[in-house]
């Protein structure tokens, strides 16, 4: 049998369906007036023990809610439970072999049992990982990563992708500076080669360093919203 | 892993524009600053493709380099490496005019509807 080829002109974007899902959750949050962060770093950075943190001092000032994504286990949403404040967890298993970051249909599945109306801020604890979260945004005014000083010097330039694409950096764990080879301002220099001028926080969830400043970040943000 | 994210997006894209034919090469762009892997994104689209109209057919995906206009003197310049920077008169205030593209640009088919 004879068969000819066609060529059809597409020219749609891969990242198009999840884009509009996330405008359509980033209207939502607008009318409830719920400012949204979505934070975004490697496993082990200290996300959740900074939103420990975050959640003890801010509880009075702020209303927050917490959409907690993992691949697998509530152990982080376990973490926070004692806070009292609205709480969901995502998982991304059901997704082929789990996905490694939350998409905006993923948060907006999570939504519904949020209350935003009640809600200031809303903090989305992304997957664990260096690049895919910062591929698919989920609906968020802002972009919050969270950096560990055991990571070394050089991610920035390995990583740009999610690194380009944060307002505010949180170089966590500044605790074990003094034990580590790492070279902060060699660290800094990179993310000014990739991000120039990016609002940074230096913190340490362990002895509360730059907690108090990076509070008042999303005091500011979250009240004008 | 994200190419399994794309490549799973690229097969809904192409199936949806293929209108029940058998899709025999789809034609992808992707901007430099991606950090899309070629190999991964190829294993994962031959993965997901599987018992779609997209099955066995050949992923083209064609690189744009990053480029960016300079802000100060206006030459542009194709950017390989961090910092982005102006190559001309190495200012740092660039707007990026190319690099940043994840589309898919065609398809080729069969002339002709699948039957079953």
């Amino acid at each position: 049998m004879h068969r000819t080829a066609v060529k059809k002109v597409v020219f749609e974007g891969v990242l198009d369906a999840n884009d509009a899902l996330a405008q359509a959750n980033r209207e939502k949050f607008d009318q409830a007036g719920t400012y949204v962060v979505n934070m975004m770093s490697s496993p082990g950075a200290g996300k959740t023990a900074l939103l420990e943190h975050t959640l003890d001092r801010i509880r009075g000032k702020l209303r927050l809610g917490v959409l907690e994504g993992d691949v697998q286990t509530t152990l982080d949403a376990d973490r926070l439970a004692r806070f009292h404040v609205p709480l969901v967890q995502v998982n991304t298993d059901p997704g082929f072999g789990g996905e490694c970051h939350l998409d905006a249909n993923m948060v907006r599945s999570g939504l519904s049992e949020l209350p935003l109306n009640e809600m200031d801020v809303l903090i989305i604890e992304n997957v664990g990982n260096l690049v895919c979260p910062a591929e698919f945004r989920v609906g968020e005014n802002v972009r919050v990563m969270v950096y560990s000083v055991t990571e070394g010097e050089e991610k920035p330039l390995k990583y740009p992708l999610m690194f380009r694409s944060a307002d505010l950096v949180l170089v966590n764990k500044v605790d074990l500076l003094e034990h580590l080879d790492f070279d902060l301002e060699q660290f800094l220099g990179n993310l000014d080669a990739v991000n120039p001028g990016v609002e940074r926080v230096l913190t340490s969830a362990r002895t509360g360093q730059g907690v108090d400043e990076w509070c008042s970040w999303l005091e500011r943000h979250g009240t004008l919203s | 892993m994200h190419e399994l994210s794309i490549a799973d997006s690229v097969v809904r894209i192409a199936s949806r524009h293929a209108d029940g034919r058998q899709v025999t090469k789809v034609y992808l762009k992707v901007g430099y600053l991606r950090q899309v892997v070629p190999s991964a994104l190829a294993f994962s689209f031959e993965l997901v493709a599987q018992g779609t109209p997209v099955e066995g057919s050949d992923l083209e995906m064609e690189e744009i380099p990053a480029t960016g206009k300079c802000h100060a003197c206006g030459a542009e310049s194709q950017l390989n490496s961090f910092p982005l920077q102006c190559k001309t008169c190495g200012n740092l205030d660039l707007e990026l005019i190319a690099g940043e593209e994840l589309y898919v640009e065609s398809l080729e088919m069969e002339d002709q509807e699948l039957t079953g």
